[in-house]
């Protein structure tokens, strides 16, 4: 049953062929069993997900039930749920039972989708490894000794070994295409703006979204519309009508232009991956698309813009955490100064303090203009590489992270290390463009990721175009051994 | 970056960095910042710096109360209050 997807396990609770119970149950056991070695979950929600599921049960028996009632899913531990632990995978949020939803969670809660818990994920969503997360790391189901990608790792790594059909997760670098490439499952974050923050907890605001992962970009077209839309409440959250995220699935490729970005294939990308991704190009112009070499020049200033913007951001927006209205707080501080120091201290990890630091240096008095000014005209030049791009080409198409998984603690203490992990998927989040990550092959058994970028709001074409390669190929349908 | 610009950058930020991680975390915030002075080679003049992807500019809604009282259910997760009130410690002597 765990094999199925999103499209065939919500046939088959309108048909009444399986239960929302029998389903919710099925998955709760087999978290039961392989959560305790993959460590996907911080909280597991097991009696609110069977009520919810009874309620959803009922709903679909009164015949007018949405289409993705009963269907079970997992949230990224960034999104609050009224009276369930909170964490952000914090030491900072270990005491935080949310007070209201997330707009996502209140959303998916309308039409009867079942929430099954909330998953591991880098603290803050700062990491691209899942090792700095306060619940400790998660495996990846593929290769246990090896990271699930981050910060949504958790998400990933339960969708991949089928503890749940369809995970939410965040991006702000690359915190959801990267994870879903190294565990191999599909990923898509929206156009920035999309999908309401509020009730997200966040990292750098002007860069933050959320999104998807799931088996195949099917289940992703089926998931989105219900999360997508404007919400008075996240003024940056964007008031367009939101789109019919199926309506392009059975489109064939023929007429479809692609790019393909030269400074995505260069020096430091793995040649197994390079070949998958290839071979996947060569799949798309089999189906139909044609393609041609694109330039990004201003690639190269991605990740060092990124890390400026994103720290500097990080700081103002962590600097709530203060140990006076929730949250962690240090035992009997001898002022207020001491209260603030000591709470931050002990309740943030070293990269989140490292990040915070990075931010405050950038915005402080005599280096804003060098740092956080520069990093936003940088930003700028990224975009424009994007905007002339997609003036001759629908889609823009290359790999998702330049290596495949890599073994815990393997990058050692140098932070720089890690952030290049991100180098492919930084600038689509900096242009605050759509991007997915659909698998495309293996490498030494470690899964590949295919990139898929699409211009703003396009995340219709992009859904449909890796839909139409997951008809002909089965890289999304191969799931880890262990775990079968 | 030495111990004292750490140090002093830490307390901008209310962290503490013990003096034993001082120079661990000196290199690595460094090597964060030789990183992002790469942009410094970027032609940036004419640029206009992009704050919004979207270049959205701020949406007003109508000046109404809209937020319901929840004080108790606020302050029922919070660390330390009396007498409906968040506790600090004092501030004015």
């Amino acid at each position: 049953m765990h094999n199925y997807t999103v499209a065939q396990l919500v046939k088959q609770l309108q048909n009444k062929d399986v239960s929302s119970r029998e389903l919710t149950q099925h998955y709760l056991d087999r978290i039961d069993a392989h959560d305790q070695e993959l460590n996907s979950f911080i909280t597991v929600t097991a009696e609110q997900a069977l009520a919810s599921a009874d309620a959803a049960d009922k709903r679909i028996a009164q015949g007018d039930a949405p289409a993705l009632c009963g269907l079970p899913i997992a949230h990224k531990d960034i999104f609050c749920t009224e009276g369930v632990l909170t964490s952000c995978g914090s030491k900072m949020l270990d005491n935080f039972i949310a007070p209201y939803n997330a707009t996502l969670v209140d959303n998916y809660e309308q039409v009867g989708i079942v929430s099954l818990g909330k998953t591991n994920m880098d603290e803050f969503a700062m990491g691209s490894s899942n090792e700095s997360s306060f619940y400790g790391p998660v495996k990846n189901p593929w290769v246990t000794d090896c990271v699930p990608g981050g910060s949504s790792g958790g998400s990933a790594a339960a969708v991949a070994a089928r503890l749940a059909p369809a995970a939410t997760a965040t991006d702000t670098g690359g915190s959801i295409r990267q994870p879903a490439a190294l565990c191999g499952v599909s990923g898509l974050k929206p156009t920035y703006g999309r999908v309401s923050r509020y009730g997200m907890i966040a990292f750098a605001s002007s860069l933050d979204q959320a999104g998807l992962m799931a088996q195949s970009a099917e289940d992703i077209a089926l998931l989105l519309g219900p999360m997508a839309g404007h919400d008075p409440k996240d003024s940056t959250s964007v008031n367009e009508p939101v789109d019919d995220y199926t309506r392009l699935l059975n489109q064939p490729l023929s007429g479809l232009r692609i790019g393909i970005p030269e400074e995505y294939f260069g020096e430091g990308l793995n040649s197994g991956i390079e070949t998958c991704v290839r071979d996947a190009i060569k799949q798309l112009e089999a189906l139909g698309a044609t393609t041609k070499a694109i330039r990004l020049p201003h690639t190269q200033l991605s990740v060092p813009a990124y890390y400026v913007i994103a720290p500097a951001e990080c700081s103002a927006n962590l600097s709530r955490f203060d140990g006076v209205r929730y949250g962690h707080r240090c035992e009997d501080p001898k002022d207020l100064d001491d209260l603030y120091c000591r709470t931050r201290s002990e309740g943030f990890g070293d990269e989140v303090k490292r990040r915070i630091m990075v931010g405050a240096y950038a915005l402080s008095a005599g280096y804003y203009d060098a740092y956080y000014a520069k990093a936003q005209k940088a930003r700028r030049l990224i975009q424009q590489d994007f905007v002339t791009a997609f003036q001759d080409v629908d889609l823009i198409v290359g790999p998702t992270t330049p290596s495949p998984t890599f073994e815990f603690g393997s990058k050692g203490k140098d932070p720089v290390a890690m952030y290049l992990e991100d180098i492919y998927t930084i600038a689509t989040s900096l242009a605050g463009l759509p991007g997915m990550s659909i698998p495309c092959g293996l490498v030494d058994n470690k899964p590949v990721g295919l990139q898929i970028i699409g211009n703003y709001f396009n995340e219709a074409k992009m859904l449909g175009a890796a839909h139409q390669f997951q008809l002909a190929t089965d890289f999304h349908t191969l799931a880890p051994a262990n775990f079968a | 970056m030495n111990r004292d610009e750490i140090q002093k950058l830490a307390k901008l930020a209310r962290l503490t960095i013990a003096e034993s991680q001082a120079d661990e975390v000196a290199t690595s915030i460094g090597n964060v910042l030789n990183l992002v002075d790469q942009l410094a080679a970027a032609d940036t003049d004419n640029v206009a710096p992009m704050a919004h992807p979207l270049d959205a500019v701020q949406v007003l809604r109508p000046d109404e109360v809209t937020e319901p009282d929840v004080r108790e259910k606020m302050q029922a997760i919070s660390p330390a209050t009396q007498d409906g009130l968040f506790l600090v410690p004092k501030v004015i002597d």
